[in-house]
């Protein structure tokens, strides 16, 4: 009976109710969303991130490089000569240094050259077919398999650039040989292919021949002799012209972030960013971005704070009379009091639901619209900070519930009823 | 059933009233007459344990009702006492049936729904349970007010000039109805107001002046 008085009560003004859940929703919806994207992005790039020290590559912008080469969400600053990258990855103080060159794409995935060390990076294994070892073969990672519906035995023609629909190199065919497994990072939106693949797809006809015939030479080092990858290409690196994007580098000990990439930056054409370094600064501009949106959702929330008092303020000088009848019927003060508060309390569940839901849908949006774009799913995960934000909602409604329900506590029961 | 002794109340910063020692026993009806302003609502008010006398008694069945607490007035009001005013108020938001179904939920006293509708059918308003209060006219909002009064089988039923805003032949129906329920149940009805209309069919009187 409590429940449905209060029920009905709110119901009984709808438009009054629904804007404060409305209103409500919207701030917790903003603010959850936010919420969830920032704590998503940060934990993605941290993931994404895993070992990688250093990022050497071309000059330009550091934070270009560093999106590029790990994230894979913007072009490439250009490329470097492999050969003299070589050079400096064959330091004491280098402990990992794995080569990158792309350019192409399928279907807005990118095609990425590298090695397997690459792929041990993010611990993903074959799940379904095999790690490629010659040129041409690309596994794909968990998401690219399952959203462009390729699989192994199948091929497909690359596309020169990263849009959709660009000049297709016509060819060459990649042959798909395996599915990655999936590891919730960058790895499961690339299409992974040896280093050399890159380089036959853009040489000039006339090379044409001579490239063929060094992937195959590739292939066969990968299979035969069992070398260390980090050899591997010095090796096969005979032609001084050969060039890659960018070398994710890991360092023995700190001190190699102390020398290596001062070394690069002043002695070399090419640039070393640090991808901790370049995040930070970014999710500092990002920061204030957010900031700003947090504060402009609190204020809603402090809006619909006011409405749903405004609301319930208004509708108790209606409802003196019936408050009052309530008394004289025996409800006890206690009851008054708590009657109003549950309709504050209600409310804000009904706009803190609406608005989870309403980030969930916003998610799933992002998901379907820039999902590919940005190379990672949102997931829809509760997570710790919204439980504060039911709290803080609750807490709205409480307050704004708070005033009308001490008015009716302290109601003059025989002024009312002869009013 | 209801019996005073020498009640006091004044309100702040006004004077006193003083009000005559009262008796009405169960079945009886007691009408309490007087002109605008001289303290009939304060009265009934008293007696409904509303407000709190400064001094004397107010006894109902064997309680005297001026040394309870007010959460106590509460619940002994639900269980005991039936009021009807003058304007019959309920709450908007609930049915008819909802509204009648008040007096049981806060004087933890449950009825079957048949005697909600047995009692409104005698009152002739049966056909009204489904509506909101608002849908009723001001004698069909009466009658319920009256269900809604005695639903509880209280041992005193308080009517704060119950036929004031009616019709004569609403007046008069009203009245009946009233006396009717309270001498089936055999309650104790106290009915204040200055409607002359009542002052003939009720012998025994009481005037404040």
């Amino acid at each position: 009976m409590f429940l449905k008085i209060v029920w009905r009560n709110l119901w009984f003004k709808p438009l009054n109710t629904t804007l404060s859940v409305v209103l409500l929703a919207f701030s917790t919806g903003i603010i959850s969303l936010l919420l969830l994207v920032q704590k998503q992005l940060e934990t993605k790039f941290e993931t994404d991130l895993k070992d990688i020290d250093l990022v050497v590559g071309a000059k330009g912008s550091p934070l270009q490089l560093v999106l590029s080469a790990v994230y894979h969400v913007d072009a490439p600053t250009g490329n470097i000569n492999l050969l003299e990258a070589q050079k400096l990855m064959k330091g004491p103080l280098v402990k990992q240094a794995i080569p990158l060159s792309y350019g192409d794409s399928y279907q807005g995935y990118r095609i990425l050259g590298t090695d397997t060390n690459y792929i041990h990076k993010y611990n993903a294994v074959a799940q379904n077919g095999r790690l490629f070892q010659r040129s041409l073969e690309v596994v794909l990672g968990a998401n690219v398999a399952q959203k462009t519906g390729l699989a192994p035995g199948k091929t497909f023609k690359g596309t020169h650039g990263e849009a959709a629909e660009g000049e297709t190199h016509d060819e060459h065919e990649y042959e798909v040989v395996g599915v990655l497994s999936s590891t919730n990072t960058i790895l499961d939106n690339l299409i992974v292919t040896p280093l050399a693949s890159v380089w036959e797809m853009h040489e000039h006809p006339e090379e044409h021949e001579e490239g063929t015939a060094e992937a195959h030479d590739h292939g066969h080092h990968h299979e035969g002799d069992g070398h260390d990858h980090e050899h591997e290409h010095e090796e096969e690196a005979i032609d001084s012209t050969r060039e890659i994007t960018a070398y994710l580098v890991k360092f023995r000990s700190p001190m190699g972030i102390m020398s290596l990439p001062r070394m690069i930056n002043s002695g070399t054409t090419m640039q070393a960013a640090v991808p901790a370094l370049e995040m930070n600064r970014l999710f500092h501009l990002m920061g204030l971005g957010i900031t700003t949106l947090r504060l402009l959702a609190f204020s809603i929330m402090l809006i619909s704070g006011f409405s749903v008092f405004i609301a319930l303020y208004n509708r108790l000088k209606e409802r003196k009379y019936e408050l009052a009848l309530l008394r004289s019927l025996g409800s006890s003060r206690f009851r008054l009091a708590a009657l109003l508060l549950t309709e504050g309390i209600v409310l804000a569940i009904l706009g803190l639901g609406l608005g989870l839901l309403l980030s969930r849908f916003g998610i799933w949006m992002i998901n379907e619209q820039a999902g590919s774009d940005l190379r990672l799913t949102l997931t829809n995960h509760l997570i710790s900070e919204e439980l504060v934000l039911g709290a803080i909602v609750l807490g709205v409604g409480v307050l704004a519930a708070l005033v009308p329900a001490i008015k009716a506590w302290r109601m003059n029961l025989s002024e009312a009823l002869a009013s | 059933m209801l019996t005073t002794e020498n009640v006091q109340f004044h309100y702040k910063g006004a004077k006193g009233f003083q009000f005559p020692d009262l008796h009405c026993a169960a079945g009886e009806i007691l009408l309490v007459t007087g002109q605008s302003g001289c303290g009939k609502t304060t009265l009934l008010h008293l007696l409904a344990g509303i407000l709190t006398a400064d001094k004397g008694a107010i006894r109902i069945h064997d309680t005297d009702i001026t040394g309870l607490s007010s959460a106590e007035k509460d619940q002994f009001r639900a269980k005991n006492i039936g009021l009807v005013y003058q304007k019959a108020h309920f709450l908007a938001a609930l049915s008819v049936m909802d509204n009648l179904k008040l007096p049981g939920w806060l004087g933890h006293h449950s009825y079957p729904a048949k005697t909600i509708t047995d009692l409104s059918d005698r009152l002739g308003v049966a056909h009204t349970l489904k509506k909101y209060p608002a849908q009723l006219s001001i004698g069909e909002q009466q009658r319920i007010s009256i269900v809604r009064a005695v639903i509880n089988q209280p041992g005193l039923l308080l009517a704060d000039e119950p036929t004031s805003a009616l019709d004569d032949q609403n007046c008069f129906e009203v009245y009946q109805l009233l006396r009717e329920m309270a001498a089936q149940q055999g309650a104790a009805l106290v009915i204040v107001t200055h409607d002359g209309r009542l002052k003939d069919k009720i012998e025994n009187r009481v005037h404040l002046s």
